[in-house]
């Protein structure tokens, strides 16, 4: 039995909220660049500089790219081998969210209930999910997630007989309903099956995926690559200022599902995508 | 390119301006989000004092993560703006004259901006880092309980931002969007 002491998970998920708050990804920047590359029309081309410079501007001076820093979602995969020593999992990981939003100049954007809307000041709790695998391995990842796009996010019980095709029109109506709000251009996480809250997780789940990485299954490789070219013909382009530029990636995630049921879920990410990983 | 505007934020000047147009913002701005603009709502409906006189201001719908030591205010980009479209008109007809947000407003906004002749601009969400340079200082001046919704008082040197809704109603989402569509033709 492999013993972790909390107070490892405490210190790791703090620097993980501002790591993934300051810093943009290596894939996200690529995609960006590419991007800029391919787009002719010249107010894109600009938004897209711009959108860069504000990501390198964010690492030089140690500040979140975005001022919404997000509702903290926290990714525990965790083997059964592994025993947690000297409190409680699940506090720790809120310390840790508490000491990163606090020490790290982050925005605190938490409220206690959805009706009271009391700002709880330090950015708690998060939202986790654990995973339990074999072997003796911890990791946890954080994705803040921010709200302008987690808004735009939507999810439908779609009937067997729609098939792929009510997929493909669910996602796109999605997309262009969201229109300049989530901050294009966007990450779409896609979950198809399962049940109602399987589908959303997997969404979720599908944004923690890199944008250089497809589905393995290449009937679903293909379906994001297909998505992607139709989402970026809609032309809503970076900041819904029109371009080639809505989308940068399209990340699917599938489940087994109900002889009754076809559930589809979108979760729509911005151009800031965070989600950072670490190993005890 | 780029015209410069300094607030406040004349009916005159607001002629000038049209979807589109790349503007650069300098002089005092107030920041206010949900929490700040029901609170302001609910003043103006009881014809009470607002902390801050609104006649041609610009409110910057945002909520800025905290100050590190040395900096006037942290990461400040904005917050999208259909959240606040049940309290824009009425603000409007107090003598608001522009709004700095991101994303779709709805009709009624729409319509009073164009019946008191004001504008509606978008600065690019998530560039937040790089607007924050833009603000030389900033002060709460309302509702500091609000945390990151409290009301701010910013001045700001050329705030970069573009105008979407123009004070004859034209919809630079609309506008924009075709324009690209039509280079595909």
């Amino acid at each position: 039995m492999r013993e972790i002491h909390v107070s490892k998970i405490v210190e790791t998920t703090k620097k993980l909220c501002i790591d993934a708050n300051y810093y943009l990804t290596d894939d996200m920047r690529e995609r960006l660049e590419e991007a800029k590359e391919k787009e002719n029309f010249s107010t894109a081309k600009n938004i897209l500089n711009i959108i860069i410079e504000n990501a390198d501007i964010a690492k030089d001076e140690q500040r979140p790219m975005c001022q919404d820093t997000g509702m903290a979602v926290v990714f525990i995969e965790m083997g059964q081998d592994v025993h947690v020593v000297g409190g409680s999992l699940e506090e720790a990981i809120h310390e840790g969210v508490r000491q990163g939003y606090t020490q790290g100049y982050l925005r605190k954007s938490v409220v206690n209930d959805p009706i009271e809307r009391i700002n709880t000041q330090d950015n708690t709790p998060a939202v986790i999910y654990y995973n339990i695998v074999e072997g003796n391995d911890f990791s946890i990842t954080v994705a803040p997630k921010g709200f302008g796009s987690e808004n735009m996010s939507q999810l439908k019980m779609l009937k067997p007989a729609d098939g792929i095709e009510g997929v493909k029109e669910f996602v796109l109506k999605a997309v262009k309903e969201a229109g300049p709000n989530p901050c294009p251009p966007i990450v779409v996480g896609i979950g198809i099956g399962g049940t109602f809250d399987k589908a959303a997780f997997l969404a979720k789940k599908a944004l923690l995926r890199s944008t250089n990485e497809r589905n393995k299954n290449s009937f679903y490789e293909g379906l994001e690559k297909e998505l992607l070219g139709e989402i970026n013909e809609l032309g809503i382009g970076p900041q819904g200022f029109g371009g080639k530029t809505t989308a940068l990636s399209v990340n699917i995630e599938t489940y087994a599902t109900h002889i009754a049921g076809l559930p589809v879920a979108v979760n729509i990410n911005c151009h800031a995508t965070r989600h950072v990983k670490a190993h005890i | 390119m780029s015209k410069k505007i300094n607030m406040p934020l004349t009916k005159d000047k607001v002629k000038d301006l049209k979807a589109g147009d790349n503007v650069l913002i300098t002089g005092t701005i107030y920041t206010a989000r949900d929490a700040a603009h029901k609170r302001l709502v609910e003043l103006a409906e009881a014809g009470k004092k607002l902390p801050f006189n609104i006649e041609d201001q610009v409110i910057y719908y945002a909520g800025p993560a905290p100050s590190k030591e040395g900096q006037p205010i942290g990461s400040v980009g904005p917050t999208t703006s259909y959240r606040m479209d049940p309290y824009a008109p009425i603000l409007l007809e107090k003598g608001l004259r522009g709004m700095i947000g991101k994303g779709k407003r709805d009709e009624k906004v729409i319509e009073t901006i164009k019946k008191v002749g004001a504008v509606y601009f978008a600065a690019i969400g998530g560039a937040a880092a790089l607007m924050a340079k833009c603000v030389k200082s900033a002060e709460v001046i309302a509702y500091e309980d609000l945390g990151a919704e409290a009301i701010r008082k910013l001045y700001v040197e050329d705030l970069p931002v573009i105008v979407v809704i123009d004070k004859d109603g034209n919809n630079y989402y609309e506008v924009g969007q075709s324009e690209y569509l039509k280079t595909l033709r």
